[in-house]
């Protein structure tokens, strides 16, 4: 079994997001799409905190740490893009303008419910930010997944056994190993890597995948 | 003539009463009104409760109002952070309480406040354990959670450049909470690092008008330094 690696991973997501997408990049993996969005295509990445048609990080030197991203870190604005306040910023989420978000997860079910915000550890110091809105709000939420545990359990799972951070709200799991689907009917597989086997693919997670 | 315009840093603090709510701008370093904060601690205000998106970076500003003891609540969306270090000692010390809202509820409970409305159904966090408890309703076929405004005493918050009225505009993305802290706030304090005389900002670009203003003082500019995240070594 090959997995991708999170450059193919992020260079297969970045393959499905259209010209003219408004799209927002969550903290974390999702973060490395950015560097494989296709040249020939427009697309406009919003940021929580409040920009739309966020560029590339800036050269060394140029940091302004006026302008950053969700995650803090200095970024650049394209010609054409803006600022706004906080509430206008999660108006663009909840409202449904933005087309398309992509999000990492600890789990996720087959009904689309996400779990990705906390682990529930009792000794765990709660953080929430923009990932409930973010999950229920784009047209379409992607998530962008190692398929496995680092010991080997399926994130794709019956129930999430973690906090949820929204219900029903996942279109799209992009793992290391496939692309699958969250239908009405379940868990379609839409590509499976590297050669992988659908009857391997389900051992591996455990749950029904409709072929 | 009216000159919301203060001379100092501590005459922008008077008055602020103990079991104050006071929201305080910025998402990590960016429009986090530093000055403002330290003559707040410098002011001695007790018993504080403060509504931020963070809670606090490294050992300055925020954080540093937290480390001196007075805030008795904090209500924000992302607390724990790689530089959350005083925060996160008094929270597991039990020492301070937490309100977690997911950010986009906590900004709209804040527009909310500014804006007269006495509450309002939102899809987000539905059917989690920040809504536990929460009253919710079916809308149009979606569910729905009920949240109520976050009105505060005094909004600390950081601007750009603004005049006499109070009239404000931001630069970056350090606009962030802003605008809608100051219309949330009953006293509503703004640090900028321009003074101008009125009619030198554009109209069409001001984006706090000044009836949301109460008092403007000016503060030396310091580049914003990096906070929240782990820095490549």
């Amino acid at each position: 079994m090959q997995k991708l690696n999170r450059n193919q991973m992020a260079e297969r997501v970045a393959r499905d997001i259209p010209e003219g997408a408004y799209v927002n990049l969550g903290i974390g993996l999702p973060t490395w799409v950015a560097n494989h969005l296709p040249k020939d295509r427009e697309i406009f990445l919003h940021s929580e905190n409040g920009l739309l048609g966020m560029g590339p990080a800036p050269a060394p030197g140029d940091e302004d740490y006026d302008l950053i991203n969700a995650g803090k870190q200095p970024v650049t604005l394209l010609p054409g893009g803006a600022y706004f306040h906080h509430a206008d910023s999660f108006a663009m989420m909840r409202g449904g303008h933005l087309d398309i978000c992509v999000l990492g997860a600890f789990q996720v079910s087959p009904g689309g419910d996400l779990a990705n915000w906390h682990t529930g550890g009792a000794d765990a110091i709660p953080a929430v930010g923009g990932a409930m809105d973010l999950a229920i709000g784009a047209k379409k939420t992607f998530v962008m997944m190692e398929h496995l545990t680092k010991s080997g359990e399926s994130k794709i799972v019956e129930r999430c056994s973690y906090p949820l951070t929204g219900i029903a709200c996942v279109s799209r799991i992009y793992t290391d190993l496939a692309v699958i689907d969250v239908t009405a009917a379940g868990l379609k597989v839409v590509e499976l890597f590297n050669g992988l086997g659908i009857d391997e693919l389900r051992r591996l997670s455990g749950v029904a995948l409709i072929a | 003539m009216i000159d919301k315009i203060v001379p100092s840093v501590e005459a922008a603090l008077q008055g602020v009463p103990d079991g104050a709510t006071v929201m305080i701008g910025g998402f990590g370093g960016a429009g986090q009104p530093a000055e403002l904060i330290d003559a707040l601690i410098a002011q001695g205000a007790c018993d504080l409760t403060i509504v931020n998106n963070n809670a606090g970076n490294g050992e300055t500003g925020l954080a540093a109002l937290l480390k001196t003891g007075r805030v008795r609540k904090i209500i924000c969306s992302f607390p724990r952070q790689v530089d959350s270090q005083v925060f996160d000692g008094l929270y597991r010390a039990g020492k301070i309480e937490l309100e977690l809202v997911p950010q986009g509820n906590l900004a709209e409970r804040i527009r909310a406040a500014g804006a007269g409305i006495g509450g309002f159904f939102t899809p987000t966090g539905y059917g989690t354990d920040l809504a536990k408890g929460k009253e919710t309703r079916e809308i149009n076929g979606r569910m729905y959670v009920l949240e109520s405004p976050i009105a505060a005493d005094v909004a600390l918050i950081k601007a750009e450049a603004g005049d006499r009225w109070g009239n404000l505009v931001y630069r970056k993305t350090a606009r962030n909470f802003g605008p809608i802290m100051a219309m949330a706030a009953k006293l509503t304090i703004a640090s900028v690092h321009e003074i101008v005389a009125l009619g030198e900002l554009e109209p069409e670009h001001i984006v706090t008008p000044g009836i949301f203003v109460h008092r403007v003082v000016k503060v030396p500019r310091t580049a914003t330094g990096p906070a929240g995240f782990k820095q490549a070594a």
